[in-house]
Order: structure tokens, then sequence, then C-alpha cells
């Protein structure tokens, strides 16, 4: 009786240790200071990719947070493009990631690379936000109205209405050669998009 | 069946103690506290390995840094506070290094929370870093730290009898290089 007292306890210890011990940490800046939203752990992906690697990618013209409207389209023959959709502004993870791309332009240059920042947030909001970032030498787009479209049409569109954590390389020929629809509570790590951008040369 | 489960469960167990080996804590390390336990890996750089005063590979823990104190700051690569910081970060280590009163006393290193191995690499080339940096990918030793926002400074004093302790720590705020060596000398008594 003992020993069966033991094992079920070693169990359960057991069992409990791999959730309580394994990392779910993201490294906030202090810039942000109480202003950052705890949105806990979420379902990794939920939504289902309309568009594949060697497929063309869809076309779309968005607001930006500085003004002007950018197109996809306009880029074509011109510049390879690295799309950046993050989930939500004010919410952790998503608070990192623009700004390490940020001082990463000379490794997006080298690629002959241009970045686009994408959310579904309107642009007051994503303006209050990224000026806490500094300076953004990318455009940031508001995927806002209609809800979501953009997102909805590379399939990325989350349940809840946010994006997902996705990265999409389209070479100049409009072709879409690397995808990343990453668990939404990580950041992805900035070699694997460069790896992708490598291949293109 | 019952059998297969507990071993799975003590097997989980051990992995989990040995892949975390520095548990989490709930606070940041704190003025007065012990260095939570972690491991960092020796330099392969040869002369960051001199100036930690290490040698040979594997790992080291920071008191066995050949200093009377250590200052770790906490960054990320992703910090827009750490990128700004930076320059002045720097300045702190030229400052130390140019003094021969403690140059030998006074050493500096960063730990990079959540950053690869890559991410360090071109924080370290975008802002010229000169002292060693040290990658955290997992988030392994920014658990054990509290999961501290960036950039979190600790000084760390080591005393004559081998123990350590650290004697100031500070979230964000960093006052300039010269201020900031003001309060690590005040602090680590030094001055």
């Amino acid at each position: 009786m003992e020993k069966k007292r033991l094992s079920s306890l070693i169990l359960i210890v057991g069992v409990l240790s791999v959730f309580v011990l394994t990392p779910m940490a993201f490294g906030l800046s202090d810039i942000y200071k109480e202003n950052i939203y705890r949105v806990g752990t979420l379902k990794p992906v939920d939504s289902v990719l309309k568009v594949k690697v060697r497929g063309h990618a869809p076309d779309f013209t968005l607001s930006s947070v500085s003004g002007e409207k950018v197109s996809l389209g306009q880029l074509r023959g011109k510049k390879n493009v690295v799309l950046s959709f993050v989930p939500a502004a004010w919410t952790p993870v998503c608070s990192d990631q623009w700004p390490g791309y940020n001082i990463a332009k000379d490794i997006f240059s080298r690629y002959d690379a241009i970045l686009l920042g994408i959310t579904v947030d309107n642009i007051p909001t994503l303006f209050a936000w990224t000026n806490q970032m500094g300076q953004l030498w990318f455009p940031v787009l508001s995927d806002f109205w209609p809800h979501g479209a953009v997102a909805k049409r590379y399939g990325v569109l989350r349940s809840n209405g946010v994006s997902e954590r996705a990265l999409f390389v389209i070479d100049k020929a409009g072709i879409i050669r690397y995808i990343d629809v990453h668990d939404i509570n990580k950041r992805p790590p900035l070699e694997d998009l460069m790896g992708a951008l490598e291949k293109l040369k | 069946m019952k059998k297969l489960l507990a071993l799975f469960a003590v097997m989980a167990l051990l992995f989990s103690l040995f892949v975390f080996p520095a548990l989490a804590a709930n606070k940041p390390p704190q003025k007065g506290e012990r260095l939570p336990v972690f491991n960092l890996p020796i330099p392969k750089n040869p002369d960051e390995r001199n100036y930690l005063g290490l040698s040979g590979s594997g790992l080291f823990k920071i008191p066995q840094i050949k200093a009377k104190t250590v200052i770790v700051e906490f960054f990320s690569m992703y910090c827009p506070i750490c990128q700004k910081d930076a320059p002045g970060v720097n300045e702190l280590y030229r400052l130390i290094e140019n003094n021969p009163v403690i140059k030998n006393k006074v050493k500096l290193i960063g730990i990079g929370a959540g950053n690869s191995p890559y991410e360090v690499e071109v924080y370290k080339k975008t802002y010229d870093v000169p002292f060693p940096l040290f990658p955290d990918k997992d988030f392994v030793i920014h658990q054990a730290c509290g999961e501290v926002r960036t950039p979190y400074y600790m000084v760390v004093k080591m005393n004559d009898d081998g123990t350590h302790q650290i004697v100031h720590a500070q979230l964000g705020d960093y006052p300039g290089a010269e201020k900031f060596l003001e309060i690590i000398l005040n602090a680590s008594g030094l001055k």
C-alpha cells in the first residue's frame, strides 16, 4: 500500500514537473513598463494556410502608420519582401520582435529585402505602440479594416480575430519562397529567417 | 501499464531536473542576495577567456571569474532600451579598462535573455560590444533570475572567503558610464 502511494506520488510529481519546469518566458524590454497585456499561453497555431511555398503571393494594399499606402505589387521586380505578421500590439513577444528586426536593417539590405510589419490593429494603436520601439526603418501596416482581410487571404487569421505570428519571404517575382507560421507564444529565431533570405541569392 | 506510466513520470522528472538545472525564481535577484546558480560556457575566443581569467573549455559560474567585482547585464537584441544604452555600457567597459587601479578588479559580461548565438552576434556587431556576451536562447538563466525585464544590471562582489553577494541591482535607468561606475565602486567597496 505504502509502495503504491509512493509510486502515485512520483507519477504526479513527474508529470507536473514537465509543465512547471518548462520555460515559458519571453524576456520583455522595460521600455513598455507595465503596459503589456499578458495573454498567457495560447494555442500555438489556430488557422489553416491558404498559400504555399512556390505559389504566388496574393497582392494587397494596406495603410501604413506613416500615412502612405503600401502595395505588395509595387515592390514586384524591385525588392524581395518579408511579411512579418504579429498577433497584436501591446502583447508579449510581439512587442519584442520588431525592435530586433530594427537593428538588422543591414542584413535585410544584404539580401535586397524589405520588411513589411503587419497586424490587425488600427493605425492609432500601432502609432502609440511602435513609438515605444524607436524609429523603425520598415513600414508598419494596419490590416484592421476589412478586419484581418490580408491575414485571412494568406490563411493566418486566428479564430479570435488576431493574426498568427507568421513570416513569409516573397522573391522579386512575387513567388512565396518561405513560410513560418510560428508558435504564437515564441519569437522566431532571426537565423531561420536570414537562412531563408540567403537561399534567394 | 501503471509501471510504464510511473517510469515515464520518473524519466520526465529527471529530464526536467537535468535540462533545467536553474529552477525558476519568482523575482529578480536583489541586493544582498547570492546569484542564482547557473552555468555559462567558457568563451572560445582567447581574448574573452583572458579577460575573464578563465582557461580551458566547458562551463563556468560567474564567481569563478577572476575579479573582485563582476557586472552582469541582462540584455536582449530585441530590447529597445538595451539598444539605446549599448554605447553607454561600452563606455563603462572602456572607463574600467583604461583605469589601471580597477582594470583587473572589475569585469563586465552580458547575458542575452532568449537570444540565440546568432542574435547575440548581431547585437555584438551592431554595437561593437567589446566585452563577453552569452546567449540564453531557451530563457533558462532568465528564468532562474526571476524573468527580469531588460536591461537588468547586477553588481556582484566576490569576497575573499570565496563567497559572493549582489551589492547592487537595477532595472533599466542606466545613468551613464561615469555615474554607473561610481555606483559600482561604492557598492563593491572599491572606492
